[in-house]
């Protein structure tokens, strides 16, 4: 994939256009940086100091060490809540990344009508995931279409929103519906750069349409797969509408829904919200999110050697 | 250009059994991605005498009636919602696209010193995950005193870190030339920022302009954390609210949602080759 390098040399200033009064590029910079300094790096420092403290929404706290982290390892909810934001990668990266790659090979021909056909795989994309969360809970729901088709055709009612694993499921498949149309048109300029002459050689030496898939299109977009999947995994370790939606802002029966996003949300909002511990919390986010990047980088690298 | 004539577009024929396959394909996942949006309006437009769960389902409406629109916005404010999303939404386009703007060009055309720990800044705001912040923010609006506002909703995201890197992209990929013209012709650098480079990546701006809008009218998770008090709500909180409340009456959900997505829907019908060309710049950005 082409990525716009920031410092090519038409791009570089020239030293010809240096002269302008010595604040006025602060005073461009000024609104961005305030509003990213205010409301991105300063909650983001905060957090990491909040966390070791005993803070509450109406009593500042005090210092208390690592307290809260010792307390999340006894934290059965916290547990529950991992497992489910780690479950959830598990689950929804690998469809993201096979299936909107199927989609885009799908659409990539010029056929007539193909441009209606890419447009409407995306409108899941523009809607807001409160809007999809719902449709999908009316979708699913007891007396909803999904389950009047299943008991037309024989097989009977399922559950998809009452037990605890066909729900989480049920959000993972809503995850990868909305999605989809997203990481197609990224596969799509990624498709449109795999040489056509790569394919017509495979194709002398009679490979068939799989095994081109898998010597000549996978390999050569494989940066892309890299890409989404990094992309992926690290939104849906954060999920938290989905879930919150369909499960219900308790998660599920029993709580057992609950992901670590809904647990930040539910422990420290609120009037009696437990800031301190809520910030602990955000840090396992930080240091998971980090590390998904990082293990998705290095799988790459492998690969490369 | 006849069916079955159909070239691909290095102008090779495709087979017709192949092109069967793909209408096929095509139409099956049509009715998977489209189909419950359908399943959703036809579900708002069925009447109180209608059965809407009956089985095998009906598609169609058998007596069409808008009833359920107004009758959502009896049980909520569903309008004053809508009005609510659309202050935030617009207030999010203008804000964004001129800090953007503005600080974009500072990075990629003003030379000064701190230039490089400022693009440093927007780039390590652009890697914080605002999900593990949320809690953070929430307490720095209280110490504003903005929680429970529009303004308090409006403000975190009101200039993207990313909009201002991809400005800066935009920016720098404009040949250097012609501001050094106007330079000597004794332009300042507002006259060469307003009336050079700005016009030059219009493109760009849309783009900005088409995402604030998306982004801040589908958000969900600040809005409900930082709004309590439902007259502030904007309409995906809203929708929750009716969801969680009245969640007995599908069709008055499926009235408010299809409020929600219709108008994101109109914008993109419209504007497809902007919402595109953002995926890619994003992704390989973000």
């Amino acid at each position: 994939m082409k990525s716009p390098s920031p410092t090519t040399a038409a791009g570089r200033p020239s030293g010809r256009i240096r002269r302008h009064l010595p604040l006025s590029p602060w005073l461009f910079a000024a609104p961005g940086l305030i509003v990213v300094g205010a409301f991105s790096l300063y909650p983001f420092f905060s957090t990491l100091v909040n966390s070791f403290t005993d803070r509450r929404t109406l009593v500042p706290g005090s210092f208390v060490g690592l307290a809260n982290f010792r307390e999340l390892l006894h934290d059965e909810m916290f547990w529950t809540g991992l497992r489910n934001s780690v479950l959830y990668v598990v689950g929804v990266v690998p469809a993201l990344v096979i299936l909107p790659l199927l989609l885009a090979m799908l659409v990539q021909r010029h056929i007539p009508g193909i441009t209606f056909f890419r447009s409407a795989f995306y409108t899941p994309v523009v809607a807001s995931i409160v809007v999809v969360g719902l449709i999908w809970v009316w979708m699913l729901d007891d007396r909803g279409l999904v389950n009047a088709v299943l008991e037309a055709v024989g097989i009977g009612k399922v559950g998809f929103l009452s037990d605890q694993w066909l729900l989480l499921g049920s959000a993972m498949t809503v995850t990868v519906w909305k999605g989809l149309g997203y990481y197609m048109i990224i596969y799509l300029a990624a498709l449109a750069n795999v040489p056509r002459e790569l394919h017509e050689a495979a194709s002398v030496d009679g490979a068939g349409v799989v095994r081109r898939f898998f010597t000549v299109t996978v390999p050569a977009i494989r940066s892309t797969m890299v890409l989404v999947a990094a992309l992926s995994s690290v939104s849906a370790f954060k999920v938290f509408s989905e879930v919150y939606l369909m499960a219900g802002p308790s998660g599920g029966p029993a709580g057992e829904d609950t992901t670590l996003v809904m647990l930040v949300q539910r422990v420290g909002t609120g009037l009696s919200g437990r800031v301190g511990y809520a910030s602990a919390i955000s840090v396992v986010i930080f240091v998971v999110t980090v590390g998904l990047m990082l293990l998705v980088l290095r799988a790459d690298r492998k690969e490369d050697a | 250009m006849s069916f079955l004539k159909t070239t691909d577009a290095e102008g090779r024929r495709v087979p017709g059994w192949q092109l069967v396959l793909r209408y096929v394909l095509l139409l099956a996942v049509l009715a998977l991605t489209v189909g419950p949006f359908l399943w959703q309006l036809s579900t708002s437009l069925k009447g109180p005498n209608e059965d809407i769960f009956s089985s095998p389902p009906k598609f169609f409406p058998s007596d069409p009636t808008l009833d359920n629109y107004s009758r959502v916005a009896e049980t909520i404010p569903v309008w004053d919602y809508a009005l609510n999303s659309l202050k935030v939404a617009s207030a999010n386009v203008v804000t964004n696209c001129v800090g953007s703007a503005l600080a974009g060009y500072a990075l990629a055309r003003l030379r000064y010193r701190g230039r490089r720990a400022a693009t440093l800044t927007f780039i390590l705001a652009m890697l914080v995950p605002v999900e593990g912040i949320i809690i953070a923010q929430f307490t720095t609006m209280r110490d504003l005193g903005l929680n429970n506002t529009l303004l308090g909703v409006l403000l975190p995201g009101s200039v993207g870190a990313m909009n201002v890197l991809l400005m800066r992209n935009a920016f720098l990929n404009l040949p250097v030339e012609i501001e050094e013209a106007a330079f000597v012709d004794g332009a300042n650098v507002w006259q060469r920022f307003l009336r050079i480079a700005l016009p030059s990546v219009r493109g760009t701006l849309a783009v900005v302009a088409i995402f604030a809008f998306m982004g801040s009218w589908d958000d969900f998770l600040w809005p409900l954390i930082v709004l309590s008090d439902p007259e502030n709500f904007t309409l995906t909180i809203g929708l929750n609210y009716l969801h969680g409340t009245f969640a007995n009456d599908e069709r008055l959900v499926a009235a408010g949602t299809i409020i929600a997505v219709l108008p994101l829907i109109i914008l993109f019908a419209g504007l497809q080759r902007f919402f595109f060309r953002g995926v890619g710049e994003g992704a390989v950005k973000g």
